[in-house]
């Protein structure tokens, strides 16, 4: 959180660049030419209404959807995630906001759920130690890798989902409502990881609908509606700007020309 | 000493020495992670009141015809397990295997095809009629409970045909097949070797465990611990054998059920394979978005479980010497899933061990065993394992409820 203004003044490298994405289902254009930027060591906030496109993107970006037009551009090369597997393969590991945990196995299974070490004979020594590295990197508290996720605390669930997103040393992770059903103490825990894992040099996209949590770890905050951009913010944009961008209440011909000719006099936002 | 990767969070208790060790296992059971202990329990109180109302039960010679007995249904039991494994069903294969002991009887006696092949025959059926209730599953969305009801129906009919107007095959009595199924009696030196073997492979797995754990700064078992439990599990299958040698010795078609069972308890706890079979019984949509194959894991699964059907229903032959209509239908269906159910196996999908195959047909036959021996009809037989397997049901519901109350799944 210190050297928060430090990161956003020096953006590392550009990551992930998507120009001009759109994605259809049947008549319903879901996105519409969006455009992002992900840099490294940054926390892309996107927020949006329901319906704005938020989980849409997520997908396409985790190879679940495929993008209807559009480019991506991943470290500067052009390229297609024809499922999730390829686009973990990239590098873009996703936290989805169910967990997608399996309740009636350890931590240690879940964590290395389909990259298990040694397929034929389980190196389960091997794959704890890992499990404790990665969770000790997220300074989370986990009592036991050897209990079923179903003893966790939501929590702990959401720590272990990711450290597992974490096992593959992904460029990019992206978090569906990281903490939408988490407690107050709980959440605070989630956005220390997710500032751990920014400080670690990775490209964190975080949806949320929290804008308190947005403004306490994004370095921006990408705003959707109706399936398109809809304004890029810093987190010391007013509320009242950020609630009109995402409801739409201020868009209109007249605020939005009240503002150009604001910028036009050098005034402040 | 520094302190152990995994016993950094003060807030857990872990157990250390052996009171700490049976009190784990204590919580364990209060909570409702209960294993094996039911049907353990179950067959001490069956096996008890058995032996009192005929001492006969107990007998060596009997108990070696109960294993006999135990084999065939117990491997079509072993292929049930995978399927449950994945909260699916598979109601074929009392049929399947009536299928398999069908082939055996045209193949190989009327035909002359030699055994191998009719067997390999037999079971590569079973698993291509697998692939195809997975396949239906998997592209049209066929509950297994549909597909394979229907599959049962068309197997017997199937199995009929074969076996046309005269309805059943004598297998040549003094064949080796036969042999196997009636008689064939492992040599004594190698059934006592066999029973010191897995006190020797726990004992030489655990302590390269347990240093690899060292090293790796992870607390480890205790020695001690080990070494006790591989002694008394040594001890354990001594006094079994050596008590079956009393009588005819133990049977080569339950050492075959044996290693099928072990051979299934390695590939579903220490393979990938298994723990992929766990993970979508658990939550199918979580193991796909992990990057495992779904669809792969549904084929394997049914594949096996019919594969061992339809060899259950060829070891069934050998045993009856004969392949008949009656082959396969009756209560090998039914004992088949209770005694995967009975031994343990969750019928909601993610939890059970290759174990409950044995255990449960274990309960099922003692039961069946010992009301022949007490001259009761058959009438008596199904209320009484049906009770059974309504009360290994219902231990395994309270047991997933007080689990889910206890937070363990």
């Amino acid at each position: 959180m210190s050297d928060r203004s430090q990161t956003r003044k020096a953006p590392g490298e550009l990551l992930l660049s998507l120009r001009g994405i759109s994605k259809n289902f049947g008549a319903v254009s879901a996105l519409t030419d969006i455009d992002l930027d992900i840099h490294a060591g940054e926390v892309v906030a996107l927020v949006g209404d329901n319906g704005a496109g938020k989980s849409t993107l997520v997908k396409v970006l985790a190879g679940v959807h495929q993008a209807s037009s559009g480019s991506i551009e991943f470290q500067g090369k052009p390229v297609t995630m024809a499922s999730p597997a390829a686009a973990l393969h990239l590098g873009i590991a996703t936290v989805f906001q169910d967990l997608a945990l399996c309740e009636n196995l350890d931590v240690v299974a879940n964590i290395f759920l389909g990259q298990e070490l040694n397929p034929l004979r389980l190196d389960e020594v091997a794959m704890e130690v890992r499990a404790w590295t990665l969770l000790n990197e997220l300074a989370a508290r986990i009592p036991s890798v050897r209990e079923p996720i179903a003893s966790l605390s939501g929590g702990q669930r959401q720590t272990v989902a990711i450290a597992r997103s974490l096992l593959l040393n992904p460029k990019i992770i992206m978090l569906d409502e990281p903490t939408a059903a988490l407690g107050v103490a709980q959440t605070a825990e989630v956005l220390n990881l997710v500032e751990r894992v920014r400080d670690k040099g990775l490209g964190v996209i975080m949806i949320s609908h929290n804008m308190e949590d947005v403004r306490a770890v994004a370095d921006r905050i990408v705003v959707l509606r109706l399936g398109r951009n809809n304004g890029v913010f810093t987190p010391d944009a007013s509320n009242q700007e950020l609630v009109g961008a995402i409801t739409g209440a201020t868009d209109n011909a007249v605020s939005r020309r009240a503002e150009r000719l604001r910028e036009a006099a050098g005034e402040p936002l | 000493m520094s302190q152990n990767l995994d016993r950094a969070d003060a807030r857990v208790t872990h157990a250390t020495g052996l009171s700490g060790t049976i009190k784990a296992f204590m919580d364990r059971v209060k909570s409702g992670d209960l294993g094996s202990l039911p049907v353990v329990v179950g067959l001490a109180i069956i096996w008890t009141v058995f032996t009192a109302l005929n001492p006969i039960f107990l007998s060596p010679n009997n108990l070696v015809n109960l294993l006999f007995d135990c084999s065939t249904t117990g491997v079509i039991a072993l292929g049930i397990v995978c399927v449950l494994m994945l909260g699916e069903i598979d109601l074929s294969v009392g049929s399947m295997s009536g299928v398999g002991s069908a082939l055996i009887g045209v193949l190989w006696v009327n035909q002359g095809v030699p055994l191998p092949v009719a067997i390999g025959t037999a079971v590569a059926l079973g698993a291509l009629i697998g692939a195809v209730y997975a396949t239906l599953r998997n592209r049209l969305g066929m509950p297994s409970f549909v597909s394979t009801l229907s599959g049962l129906l068309a197997l017997l009919g199937l199995q009929l045909y074969m076996l046309g107007a005269t309805g059943s095959i004598n297998l040549p009595y003094g064949s080796k097949m036969v042999e196997f199924g009636q008689l064939l009696i492992l040599p004594s030196w190698l059934s006592y070797t066999l029973a010191l073997i897995p006190g020797i492979v726990m004992l030489v797995v655990g302590r390269s465990t347990n240093a690899r754990r060292r090293a790796a700064n992870l607390s480890a078992g205790s020695s001690t611990g080990l070494f006790i439990k591989a002694v008394l599990t040594t001890i354990a299958l001594l006094a079994i054998v050596a008590y079956l040698s009393l009588g005819r010795g133990v049977p080569w078609m339950f050492a075959l059920f044996v290693a099928l069972v072990l051979a299934m308890n390695y590939a579903l706890t220490r393979t990938q394979w298994g723990r992929s079979m766990k993970a979508v019984g658990g939550n199918a949509e979580a193991a796909r978005r992990a990057g495992i194959n779904v669809r792969g894991i549904y084929i394997s699964a049914f594949m096996l479980c019919s594969g061992l059907a339809a060899l259950g229903g060829v070891l069934s032959a050998a045993r009856l010497a004969s392949s008949s209509q009656q082959a396969g239908t009756g209560d090998v269906n039914l004992n088949a899933i209770a005694a995967a159910v009975i031994g343990g196996t969750s019928l909601f999908g993610g939890r059970g061990t290759a174990f409950s195959a044995l255990l449960g047909i274990i309960v099922i036959q003692s039961i069946a065993n010992g009301l022949t021996l007490l001259n009761l009809s058959s009438s008596l037989r199904y209320m009484i394992t049906g009770a059974v397997l309504a009360i290994a049901v219902i231990v395994d519901s309270l047991a997933r409820q007080s689990r889910a109350s206890h937070g363990r799944a």
